[in-house]
């Protein structure tokens, strides 16, 4: 179990970054650019890391809890999930519901250290960030409901397992909706395009970008790789549902992950490439749609 | 030995305030006298009913009474010990808070009657909870509602707090006109006035009408939707301790009445599992809906009540599916989940009242938009609002979640249950939107309240609360952090409440759900966040401070800042088909504009819209019915007089 431990945390750590490298290179393919080195997320995070702190004077501790929990969260829910074929160093029944909450718990921190800078942009982006959340969150449920439903088992480990690879060829219609709502939602959660453009700063229709406004420096450094580390987490549930067979060898299992995640990156970034910007009175709307979609779903499980 | 302790306690609670009454007003020594008896009853209290939790078997006492009608029965078992418990620790609290909330000093006008009602309704409360015999529960019922009104008109001189009294006192009864039916008939099914065995009654004949009787009394005690018209107000008007002694503890009863009540009966109608699903769900989904639209902290935190009476509901619902299915594991989880939430939210939500009251005294005001700020002036104050604001939402590592987390094992448990149970599964989407609303609520609170730069002078004046203001909330969060990081603590309690209402699990609930994996995490969380904190904490002492950045505007002020209600607005506007909120003004007028104002408002939906023009137009009816029949023609009368008669012979003719 520590071994396992011990590789998923260095998968995390040192491929996370790589997947944004991925999806700015893929997107400058599209654009006709050379685009930034794979290896530019990496850069940045060291570059911010060595920087001083610059703090705003109405803020307090929550200001620096924001980013601290935002980067911690993500280490303890990769625990939780398998990568690929290399189970969950911790599973046990319902760890789904503290996988969900745990990035919850994020969330919490994340919008309160927005509000703490008394901006009005910063409270604009956290309003946003807390709404399409709730919108989210129960799309999340319906998806587990359906693997629990078809694999017979209430942790991440059991329905992202091989009795799942068993289930692609009967349950094909419901687990292709929810990989659908699945992959919107990862979206939502990572605020990509179509739902928010983490490239555009200081417009007023941002969600994620602005309530990290005022973080600078090494917090800026921590929410970075904090927000690296969460779409590889949320990733790895993608991957997972799409590839639920083990070869039996670690290293062959572990690099087809691996490729599964860059693959998984140069969707986004293809996805990000040729969709515009959503206006944002659509993407509630959008959000209910996706709901409903894996609503639909786990009624063709449940029937 | 129990028993006499658990008595002991409710005479001295009962008491606390009487001997205030006698000595002259503002003096203090009836105060402290107050509060000794309260905190040596509560003390006593909860060593009873710890001593019940330690008893082999459920303590039963009866004592013949001069009443007719039953016996003074009390039944004292785990799962009355488990709505004791925050019970006890919520007065005495509440009591240590007042001293500094409400000293006698400055309110001798209504300090002595506060006390007098608060001992009272602790008292009475502790009875209902232990009651055996449906005389004796109506009894105790009865005087904590009215002790309830009498502290939530405590500011009797405004207007507000009136009007709130007496909405909950019609309220109020007409739940009891409902309970006295339900009693009778629940006498005329067990054969006697005193509480029938766990499990001895058969769910036929008028269990039907027992169980909508006790829907409908006890609902409106808990305040489901739409049955929670009185809540928002009362808790609003009263004193923040008795807010939270309210919110916390009293409508928990009509909790309690409804797992009683259920008990009873050895087989439950799958009908009564899947009405009570549904009435959960609406109130916890429109209970946190209509919270966030509010303006007011204390009407906010009292809606947050009815969402978590919904949240209670859900656990309740799916336990009673799981026995009407033959699911012991459902049975018990949804139980084990309903009655952790319970104490959950006794625990989190007077700690949120709380703080609430502590705010309110630090900045004169109710009203969430003009705060500010207020984490620097009140750290204590913050911490433990933000920690009550964490566990409330739900979130992992405090008590919060593990409730949630067994109700959401519960809604998967059905997933193994036949095709029409593994409906219940619905539970966990709902959940999860009722939990992410309510995170989005306590980000604005907390945002609003505590963060930021002060919206108004009082805020940037403020001052923290005394001590016996302090460690209440602090000993309060310190619970909900325990029950959190040591779930595995209450467990046993759970199963054994469980036995008592007749479901047994095989392996017991550590089996059904092993809480040690989250106890690892929570740890982990707590461990790796204070590495990095402290890490990041060296590097911050070279910090340099600057302004937070105004988007290239040179001159930013307070009043700049995103307001509550703007942060609500997107989430208001989505839930507008059931809140239908109000809005003024607003639009600027013209090429050169005058000053515009905006206000928005969002009353109760179902009190203003639904219950007052249905209550007004039955008056109307009435007074023109009133008006036909007694219109003063002697003739007309006699007329009445004839034809009473002729039914009369009539209905004897048709007997004979």
């Amino acid at each position: 179990m520590i071994a396992a431990a011990i590789l998923h945390l260095l998968l995390l750590f040192l491929l996370s970054p790589l997947l944004l490298g991925v999806i700015g290179k893929t997107k400058a393919c599209f654009a006709g650019r050379v685009g930034a080195p794979f290896l530019q997320p990496y850069f940045d995070i060291l570059k911010l890391l060595r920087k001083g702190f610059v703090l705003s004077r109405t803020t307090t501790w929550v200001f620096i809890a924001g980013p601290v929990v935002a980067l911690v969260v993500p280490v303890v829910a990769s625990l939780l999930i398998p990568f690929g074929a290399l189970a969950a160093p911790l599973a046990f029944t319902g760890d789904l519901i503290l996988f969900v909450y745990l990035f919850g718990l994020a969330r919490f921190f994340t919008a309160a250290a927005a509000l703490d800078t008394g901006s009005s942009f910063e409270g604009m982006g956290a309003a946003r960030e807390v709404t399409y959340s709730c919108l989210a969150e129960p799309t999340v449920f319906f998806a587990l409901i359906v693997l629990a439903r078809l694999t017979g088992s209430f942790s991440l480990n059991g329905m992202l397992g091989p009795a799942l690879a068993g289930q692609w060829p009967t349950g094909g219609a419901p687990l292709g909706l929810i990989l659908v709502a699945l992959l919107v939602v990862l979206l939502v959660e990572n605020s990509r395009i179509p739902f928010d453009d983490p490239n555009t700063h200081l417009e007023l229709t941002m969600v994620h970008e602005v309530m990290v406004l005022d973080h600078g420096g090494p917090l800026f450094g921590l929410v970075l790789y904090g927000a690296a580390m969460k779409l590889f987490v949320l990733g790895s549930l993608l991957v997972g549902l799409v590839l639920p067979w083990r070869t039996g060898s670690l290293l062959a299992d572990t690099a087809l992950f691996v490729i599964a995640m860059l693959l998984l990156a140069v969707l986004i970034g293809i996805v990000e490439s040729v969709m515009a910007r959503l206006r944002l009175l659509r993407i509630p709307q959008m959000l209910i749609g996706t709901s409903l979609i894996a609503a639909f779903a786990m009624v063709l499980v449940l029937r | 030995m129990v028993t006499a302790a658990f008595l002991v306690a409710t005479l001295s609670l009962f008491f606390s305030g009487v001997p205030g009454l006698l000595l002259p007003r503002g003096s203090v020594a009836g105060e402290r006298l107050a509060l000794a008896m309260v905190v040596g009853g509560s003390t006593l209290g909860l060593a009873a009913a710890v001593g019940v939790v330690l008893a082999p078997a459920p303590l039963l006492f009866s004592y013949p009474w001069g009443v007719p009608g039953g016996n003074f029965a009390l039944c004292l078992d785990t799962i009355a010990a488990l709505f004791l418990l925050p019970v006890y620790v919520i007065a005495l609290l509440g009591a240590v808070y007042a001293l500094g909330y409400w000293p006698e000093r400055l309110n001798p006008g209504t300090g002595r009657r506060l006390r007098l009602f608060y001992g009272v309704i602790v008292a009475a409360l502790t009875l209902v909870l232990t009651a055996a015999s449906s005389l004796l529960f109506l009894v105790a019922w009865e005087i904590m509602a009215l002790a309830g009104y009498f502290l939530i008109t405590t500011e009797e001189k405004k207007e507000e707090a009136r009007r709130a009294g007496f909405l909950y006192l019609v309220a109020t009864h007409t739940g009891t006109l409902a309970l006295l039916a339900m009693f009778i008939l629940l006498g005329e099914a067990s054969g006697s006035l005193d509480f029938p065995y766990p499990g001895a009654l058969a769910a036929t004949g008028s269990a039907a009408g027992i169980f909508l009787l006790a829907l409908f009394g006890f609902g409106l005690k808990a305040g489901l939707i739409p049955l929670h018209v009185w809540l928002p107000g009362a808790h609003a008007a009263a004193p923040s301790h008795v807010s939270a002694l309210l919110s916390g503890v009293m409508i928990k009863t009509g909790i309690y009445g409804l797992v009683r009540l259920t008990g009873f009966f050895a087989e439950i109608p799958p009908w009564w599992g899947w009405t009570l699903l549904t009435l959960g769900a609406v109130s916890g989904v429109l209970g946190v809906a209509f919270a966030i639209a509010q303006h007011d902290l204390k009407r906010l935190l009292a809606y947050h009540s009815v969402e978590n009476i919904g949240i209670i509901a859900l656990g309740l619902g799916l336990a009673l599916l799981g026995r009407s299915h033959g699911l012991p594991a459902l049975a018990l989880l949804g139980l084990a989940g309903a009655l952790l939430h319970v104490v959950n939210h006794g625990l989190f939500k007077s700690l949120l009242f709380l703080g609430a009251g502590s705010v309110i005294q630090a900045t004169g005001s109710r009203q969430i938009g003009g705060a500010g700020g207020l984490l620097r002036r009140l750290p204590v104050t913050g911490i433990c609002f933000f920690g009550g604001a964490v566990a409330i939402s739900g979130l992992p590592p405090l008590n919060g979640f593990i409730s949630e987390w067994l109700v959401y094992l519960g809604a998967l448990h059905s997933l193994h249950g036949e095709r029409a149970l593994s409906l219940a599964a619905v539970v966990a989407p709902t959940l999860a939107l009722i939990g992410a609303l309510a995170l989005a609520c306590f980000v604005k609170v907390f945002g609003a309240l505590f963060l930021g730069a002060a919206r108004s002078a009082q805020a940037a004046e403020a001052r923290e609360a005394p001590a016996s203001m302090r460690w209440p909330m602090l000993l309060l969060l310190a619970a909900c952090a325990g029950i959190g990081l040591f779930p595995a603590s209450v467990f046993p309690l759970l199963e054994r409440a469980a036995q008592n209402w007749g479901v047994e699990a095989a392996g017991g609930l550590l089996a059904v759900a092993p809480p040690w994996p989250l106890t690892f995490v929570a740890w982990l969380l707590l461990v790796l966040a204070a590495l990095l904190w402290l890490w990041r904490r060296r590097a911050r002492r070279q910090a340099s401070a600057a302004d937070t950045w105004g988007c290239g505007y040179a001159l930013p002020n307070s009043r700049m800042q995103y307001t509550p209600s703007s942060f609500a607005a997107l989430l208001v506007d989505l839930f507008r088909w059931g809140l239908r909120p109000e809005r003024h003004g607003g639009r600027a007028e013209g090429v050169l504009p005058a000053s515009a104002s905006f206000a928005s408002h969002t009353p109760d939906a179902i009190l203003d819209r639904l219950l007052l023009p249905l209550v007004g137009g039955g008056a109307r009816a009435c007074t023109w019915l009133r008006a036909r029949i007694q219109n003063g023609s002697g003739g007309l009368y006699l007329l009445y007089v004839a034809l009473t008669l002729c039914s009369l012979l009539i209905f004897l003719l048709l007997r004979g």
